[in-house]
């Protein structure tokens, strides 16, 4: 017998195929916002810094405005990559299983490559 | 096993291959294609902070990656991937507030987003290349 008094109706509003609700739809449109200036930022830079050598790409990573741009742009953009993926997952694989082992492998990926760019971005700033 | 538990078969929804392509799915599948090739760009370029960070002969060797002719396509299709998927990302937002769902706003937005790619990827590449 069902002890749930709730109807299944009621029970699915606002989870979601992942179970966060509406939790994850927002944090993609909010870093997708902030990524709008962030990208236009880095592209532009990364276009300028073309013919760049070693000692101008430091100087530039290890200013303070830019270090703090760069940090942004890293954890703003790997989170919502990592987001967008997640869709893509649930999206086309079917297995539970697989499904999880994927979004939790991507999840490791981003903050592992994250944590080590934001780490190297603070040590050329901080002269290490 | 209890009825509502029974695994029911129901028909799928016809999928990609059965639709004639049109300006508006090719968006929307170039927009998730582009999402996946930028992630895969960021973990690229997260690298090359930590080259920079390392050592000069760290990145001199990354640096020689990037000027190959491969390097070169890598990072002018990291430039369209980015404008393609910032401009039609935009679109989404203004979909997401209410906006622009009539056919033929549609069809303008696809184009212009296209349009502004296209010029901005090129403009960019025009740019990188005379400075390098």
């Amino acid at each position: 017998m069902n002890s749930d008094l709730r109807t299944p109706l009621a029970r699915a509003r606002g989870l979601g195929s992942a179970r966060y609700g509406v939790h994850h739809w927002w944090a993609q449109r909010l870093t997708a916002i902030a990524l709008i200036p962030l990208v236009v930022w880095f592209a532009i830079s990364l276009v300028m810094m073309s013919g760049a050598d070693y000692g101008a790409v430091r100087a530039w990573i290890g200013s303070p405005v830019v270090m703090v741009l760069l940090i942004l742009t890293i954890a703003v953009g790997l989170h919502h990559g990592q987001l967008g993926l997640q869709v893509v997952i649930e999206d086309y694989v079917h297995g539970d299983g697989s499904k999880l082992a994927l979004i939790v492998a991507v999840r490791f990926i981003a903050v592992l490559f994250g944590l080590a760019a934001i780490v190297a971005v603070l040590r050329i700033g901080f002269g290490g | 096993m209890s009825v509502a538990n029974r695994p029911v078969h129901r028909p799928l929804s016809p999928h990609l291959q059965v639709y004639k392509p049109q300006l508006t799915s090719v968006l929307s599948i170039l927009h998730r294609a582009t999402g996946i090739a930028l992630s895969v760009g960021a973990l690229y370029l997260a690298l090359w902070a930590i080259c920079a960070s390392a050592s000069p002969a760290t990145y001199a060797t990354f640096q020689s990656f990037n000027t190959s002719i491969l390097g070169r396509i890598f990072l002018g299709g990291w430039l369209f991937c980015t404008f393609y998927h910032l401009c039609n990302g935009i679109r989404h937002l203004f979909w997401d507030a209410g906006y622009g769902f009539e056919l033929k706003d549609a069809y303008r937005s696809g184009w212009i987003v296209v349009a502004v790619s296209l010029i901005a990827t090129v403009v960019s590449w025009i740019a990188g290349l005379r400075l390098v």
